[in-house]
């Protein structure tokens, strides 16, 4: 299965990648080897194996519902770009 | 052309947990802005969501409410998108496997039938924070006090054919949320809110049409209106040789109309996957059971018992049971004034009325239920009457206070001294000589309804607050014995 210019844009757009345009086949081409690998495991034949959510054979623990965060606004907000307000500043977006 | 609409709706719980579905941050409303987001809300490199145990009791207990299958095994997975509100660049949800799979409730409509709509499944996901666009010029503020609060996502079948039968079924949802206590169902703070799925086709055809999505509306009203209007709205598109393209809509509720939000073209790519963060939720019989150890009353099992219990008629138990808080709300004054069925009028009329004039929730009513139980038992004792206690209600309603108070105040309580009675009488009596010479050449048999004039009259003179019980034995008697 190989990917074509088209899909290396879309896929770049959808994780708010910018790439060159010299560098899409190369990007192609890596993508579609991944891609391969894949078909390839694909034909082992998997009829009786039930598919898993997670590599590990364990079950999730779970935690009380206790609050045990305490108010560290200062703390966190000292590393964002911009803030005002007590609100994080982001460039603005309108749907 | 004959239409039928078809109708699903998703609607959002939020889950009345203490802390986050994956941290240990409050969930409290109303806080300054992001004073509530830690760490793992806020997606710092290098932290792990940990699953809150009451968030899983919570949707086990809403899958045994509708009687749906639980997921013994459940997966969270990763919805991925890029927005501001959403740290993490992807949602915590259920896709593959939720928590809750088919399931159904019965509806009951104005008209007193029946209908069993399904629910396709109901699942757990996080909140995203709140974007503020207009406080900053440029600038798009982000407050992520509300990122990762614990939602239930409930997806009903597109089994609704009109908004009566939609309005019906999300109000069972919320009877059903709140009554379970897993859910404060406040629609004007976003606690309880609903996506409509609407599409048209021509009666008969089996064939669904073009489906828009209107989102995030937060009120029983709107629901309704949204759905007419946007049935309306499909329906002209076609019968005038257009198309209903499938399409996100938002209500606007000033203009009571919806409007293109996005449309497919753009639509979103979320590449859900399994999250590998957190490992899949495993639950036995023994738990399931345990939690349906726990389940409280239901509205259904309510109003069957507000029937037996205070003999109420089918629609009044109905309409009383049907919202958790008015269900509490009335019991508390049916007890306090030991009078269901007047606890029942006042609750479905004063009340309701002027709740609605107000846009109003009954949990946040200005009159609660320990205030109104006081007042209807002074009816209950005699000491006001009926059309005062309408009066000291409104004076509650704006000023506060206990009945108690507001009589002794403005001076209400009700006169039941005969002598001040037969004063009143005797003058009504003398200045209306007319009418008592029509009473006493009157039939005997016509006399009965001529006493309301007189009854009138003394009621205005002592400002409603004569009994009235009193006052007409008295005119009788006094009346009976001029016509000699």
């Amino acid at each position: 299965m190989s990917l074509d210019r088209t899909d290396v844009d879309k896929i770049a757009h959808l994780a708010r990648l910018q790439i060159e345009e010299q560098d899409t086949p190369e990007y192609a081409q890596n993508l579609s080897n991944i891609l391969d690998l894949v078909n390839q495991m694909q034909s082992v034949d998997t009829t009786d194996v039930l598919p898993m959510a997670h590599p590990l054979d364990a079950v999730q623990r779970l935690r009380s519902d206790a609050v045990t965060e305490e108010n560290q606004r200062e703390n966190l907000q000292s590393v964002a770009p911009a803030v005002e307000n007590g609100l994080f500043q982001v460039p603005k977006v309108i749907e | 052309m004959e239409w039928e609409a078809v109708i699903g709706l998703e609607i959002h719980a939020q889950l009345a947990t203490k802390s986050k579905i994956f941290s240990g941050a409050s969930t409290a409303f109303g806080a300054e802005p992001n004073t509530q987001a830690c760490a793992v809300d806020l997606a710092l490199p290098g932290t792990l969501p940990v699953f809150n145990e009451e968030a899983l009791r919570m949707a086990v207990k809403f899958g045994l409410a509708v009687d749906a299958e639980i997921g013994k095994k459940s997966v969270f997975d990763r919805k991925n998108y890029f927005y501001p509100d959403l740290p993490k660049g992807y949602q915590t949800s259920q896709l593959f496997e939720p928590i809750v799979g088919i399931g159904h409730i019965d509806i009951t409509l104005e008209d007193g039938t029946e209908k069993r709509i399904g629910v396709t499944r109901a699942h757990l996901e996080e909140d995203a924070g709140k974007s503020l666009h207009d406080e900053f010029p440029g600038m798009t503020g982000i407050d992520l006090n509300r990122a990762g609060t614990p939602l239930l996502e409930i997806v009903s079948e597109p089994d609704m054919r009109s908004a009566e039968e939609a309005v019906a079924y999300v109000r069972k949802i919320h009877s059903i949320v709140t009554s379970l206590g897993i859910c404060d169902g406040n629609m004007a703070e976003g606690s309880f809110r609903c996506d409509c799925n609407v599409s048209v086709r021509p009666m008969g055809q089996e064939e669904l049409g073009n489906r828009t999505e209107t989102k995030n509306i937060n009120s029983f009203r709107f629901i309704e209106k949204a759905i007419v209007g946007e049935i309306e709205r499909q329906i002209d598109l076609i019968e005038d040789g257009g198309r209903v393209e499938q399409a996100t809509r938002l209500y606007d509720a000033d203009k009571n109309e919806t409007r293109s939000m996005r449309s497919k073209e753009e639509a979103n790519d979320y590449r859900y996957f399994p999250c590998p963060d957190l490992l899949p939720i495993v639950i036995d019989d023994e738990y399931i059971e345990a939690v349906r150890e726990t389940l409280p009353e239901l509205p259904d099992a309510r109003k069957a018992r507000f029937i037996e219990e205070y003999k109420l008629s089918d629609y009044d138990a109905m309409v009383l049971s049907a919202d958790y808080n008015m269900a509490a709300y009335f019991e508390t004054i049916a007890k306090a004034s030991k009078d269901a069925k007047l606890s029942a009028n006042w609750v479905m009329g004063e009340l309701s009325k002027l709740l609605n004039q107000n846009d109003l929730d009954i949990s946040s009513s200005p009159v609660n239920a320990d205030q109104l139980g006081g007042l209807l038992s002074r009816i209950k004792d005699d000491t006001i009457s009926g059309k005062i206690a309408k009066q000291v209600f409104e004076v509650m309603w704006i000023e506060g206070g206990t009945a108690d108070e507001i009589i002794e105040a403005k001076g209400l309580k009700q006169v039941t001294d005969s002598g001040a009675i037969e004063k009143i009488v005797d003058e009504v009596i003398t200045n209306n000589q007319p009418q008592v010479d029509q009473y006493v050449n009157a039939e005997p048999d016509k006399r009965g309804k001529m006493v309301g004039f007189f009854m009138g009259q003394v009621m205005k003179a002592s400002q409603g607050k004569a009994n009235p019980g009193q006052v007409q034995g008295m005119l009788k008697k006094k009346l009976d014995a001029l016509t000699g």
